[in-house]
């Protein structure tokens, strides 16, 4: 007793050294190991976290149509997040120069995805990510090609407090009025879209024009026809004459052709988006209305291009996030493409660098936050750091978790004119997205609770 | 864009809309008749047909194999199908049939998806048909008039086939009573099994023929299989005159309605179909007790 009190008072050499060895110890121990078991005493448990992270790996949900109308696109969408993984837990170059602080996985543990089919339906989509949450501890969702899954995804990540970076999703709602705290967005808005390729639309046409719009029957499509149809309105004088609204991979096309035929239309405005795009193009080719008009594709379509053929989008407009001839311009989608094409043995659209910058861009907030624990995390997201990134300079508004980003106005070329087999479209112009953007609160966005 | 040009444009692509529905309902509505099956793969074999056919045409350059081998393709596919699954559950209850025949059109569509990928293939329509032609009214693709004509040929083959002959004497006296048929002393197996094929064979001919007019993906045959249950109920059950007052009815609809407001061209469908079900529930041409 009295021996332990002299201790205490006075501690001998040994426990000094002792002491001082098991701190060099703790310091030494990987940040990794240690911060989750800290942070879990700081925190109640939240969503997946601190479950889904006490392992060397981490999972990733990744619900993508590999069925249906958005078949092809959401191939492309993968890709992005197989070579996005697989960079990130080599701590690829790529990788660490959008972030940085990224050694070899995410704060040392490595991503490994669960992959279901949505086939471009919420309800399939939710239920694969449910399942992810419940059985795999998913720390991160992501998927969608369809905005109708990204607006549902948004709903369970808020409730189920498991974070959600976008698929391709252009609706404006996705990050307007069903915005959510839990989700963020690379892609732009079908809003941005319009504010970029509405002046190109004006130089080229003219003002005072008869548009016919064809609109796929959801959130996207009826948010997308809105701001083109706003924009043309009202700095044009442009007037919609018809606009042929259609469900979700429809057989065929040729009721709402013969509308827009007799629509006495100048443009035609098509909204529809994958294999709807593709089916909707060719058979107004059959119509002869391409002849009679000129067609614009708002929001541009991975994989359109190749599938349409037959020289049909020479001369089409188009608003895109990404084409691989930005390689010229930009260091990082140099990169990207050639690291694509390694593996994939063929160029990436947008739907792929989409994917590819989603997971970049989660990998660096994760690192900057030096936690998983999800509210740091979006915090990390919302300091609204500038980013790099494939097409430059970029930032998340912290208000609707919309990344600030340029709008890439591309041309489609003649097949006379294409340099090689994948030379399909021209970059017009690269329009910085800040100016182009709405108000955050514009379109009613309201993120809730962190907890 | 109601004007009259536009209806009379729309009531025209409404007959050949309509048309090529009826040619593929009337395969459903044999099959379902005769053996008593709902076959949820039609849809799949309308695709397979045209992938059949797309084979055949990347092959040889030349349509009319195409259709051939779209058509026999199909013919065979149906036979063996009827063989080595359908035969067996003849008996059994009719979700056991649901079951299967969804399988199976599973199984088809991911074959195709395997084989020639998600993205859309294209068969170009022969020369002779590309182009368009001024009805005064409006244009319309040469080809899909000429698809009218050829969809008019084969349902005439067809009805040739069943009221013409003595295996449609047969067909016939089967939908009506198999059991007293095969009392008769005629060998039904067999006929099943030819019946199946030209059920099949009718979807496969319809894939190809209309490949040209859509583009060729897996999931070509599921919408056209809902329209055509559809037209099968509109126009009665296990009628062949039925599938073709049916169709024509639907591809009118979806036309007509789709001037008004093309939203609802679908929506209308189906209130349609409703409203047969409710009126007259073993559909406008079918005989009371077979639905």
């Amino acid at each position: 007793m009295q021996d332990r009190k002299k201790n205490l008072v006075n501690p001998s050499r040994r426990d000094f050294v002792r002491t001082g060895l098991g701190i060099a110890g703790g310091i030494a121990l990987p940040y990794s190991l240690v911060s989750p078991a800290f942070a879990a005493e700081q925190h109640p448990p939240i969503g997946t976290w601190p479950d889904g992270v006490k392992g060397s790996t981490v999972v990733v949900s990744i619900a993508v149509p590999r069925t249906g109308t958005y078949a092809v696109q959401g191939e492309d969408e993968l890709k992005g997040w197989q070579l996005a993984i697989e960079h990130i837990n080599e701590g690829h170059p790529l990788i660490r120069q959008i972030s940085p602080k990224t050694k070899k996985g995410v704060l040392g543990k490595k991503l490994e995805a669960v992959i279901a089919d949505s086939a471009a339906k919420p309800n399939n989509a939710v239920q694969a990510h449910q399942r992810a949450i419940t059985e795999n501890k998913a720390i991160l969702l992501t998927g969608s090609t369809s905005s109708a899954v990204a607006v549902a995804t948004n709903k369970l990540a808020q409730r189920e407090k498991v974070l959600y970076v976008t698929g391709i999703s252009g609706s404006n709602d996705t990050t307007g009025k069903d915005c959510v705290r839990y989700g963020f967005r690379q892609n732009f808005y079908g809003q941005t879209a319009a504010a970029a390729i509405g002046p190109v639309l004006l130089k080229a046409y003219g003002k005072n024009k008869k548009a016919a719009f064809m609109t796929p029957d959801y959130t996207y499509g009826h948010t997308v026809t809105k701001s083109v149809n706003d924009y043309l309105t009202e700095h044009g004088g442009w007037k919609m004459v018809t606009n042929q609204v259609s469900p979700l991979g429809a057989p065929d096309y040729s009721s709402y052709l013969l509308n827009i035929a007799n629509s006495g239309a100048d443009v035609l405005v098509n909204v529809n988006w994958g294999h709807d795009a593709v089916l909707s193009i060719q058979q107004a080719q059959r119509f002869g209305i391409l002849d009679k008009m000129k067609l614009v594709i708002p929001y541009q379509i991975p994989m359109l291009a190749p599938e349409v053929g037959g020289n049909l989008l020479a001369g089409v407009y188009a608003a895109t996030d990404f084409w691989w001839t930005l390689e010229d311009k930009y260091p990082l989608a140099k990169m990207f493409v050639e690291t694509f094409e390694k593996k994939f043995g063929g160029k990436p659209e947008w739907g792929a660098n989409n994917s590819y910058m989603s997971f970049a861009l989660w990998a660096e907030a994760v690192e900057h936050a030096g936690t998983f624990y999800p509210p740091d995390v979006i915090k990390s997201y919302e300091e609204g750091r500038k980013l790099n990134s494939t097409v430059g300079e970029v930032y998340f508004r912290k208000e609707d978790h919309q990344l600030v980003r340029p709008v890439i106005i591309v041309q489609g070329k003649k097949s006379s004119d294409m340099k090689n087999k994948d030379d399909y479209w021209n970059v017009e112009e690269v329009v910085p997205g800040a100016p182009l953007m709405q108000k955050p609160d514009e379109f009613g966005c309201k993120l809730g609770d962190y907890t | 864009m109601i004007n009259w040009s536009n209806f009379v444009s729309q009531l025209f692509n409404g007959l050949a809309l309509g048309a090529l529905l009826a040619l593929i309902s009337s395969g459903l509505t044999i099959i379902y008749g005769t053996l008593g099956v709902l076959n949820l793969a039609h849809g799949a074999m309308f695709m397979l047909g045209g992938y059949a056919g797309y084979a055949a045409y990347q092959a040889t350059g030349s349509f009319v194999v195409a259709v051939i081998a779209g058509t026999l393709a199909l013919l065979v596919v149906g036979m063996v199908m009827e063989r080595v699954v359908i035969r067996h559950f003849y008996k059994r209850p009719h979700e056991d049939q649901l079951l299967v025949t969804f399988g199976l059109s599973i199984v088809f569509v991911e074959l195709a998806r395997l084989i020639f990928s998600s993205q859309s293939q294209t068969v170009p329509p022969p020369q002779v048909f590309a182009g368009i032609v001024n009805m005064g009214f409006m244009f319309y693709p040469t080809y899909r008039l000429a698809v009218m004509v050829i969809v008019a040929f084969a349902l005439l083959a067809l009805y040739l086939v069943l009221y013409r002959t003595r295996l449609g004497l047969i067909v016939r006296a089967g939908i009506e009573d198999s059991a007293m048929v095969d009392s008769l002393g005629i060998n039904v197996d067999r006929v099943f099994m030819v019946v199946f094929g030209i059920g099949a064979m009718a979807a496969g001919f319809a894939g190809i023929i209309n490949a040209p007019i859509v583009s060729l993906t897996p999931e070509v045959g599921e919408a056209i299989l809902v329209q055509a249950f559809v037209v099968v109920v509109i126009g009665g059950v296990g009628s062949f005159p039925g599938a073709i007052l049916g169709g024509l009815i639907a591809g009118e609809i979806i036309s007509l309605t789709s001037m008004v407001n093309p939203g609802y061209a679908y929506v209308m469908l189906f209130a349609a179909m409703t409203l047969v079900l409710m009126l007259r529930p073993y559909g406008l041409l079918g005989v009371r007790g077979r639905e």
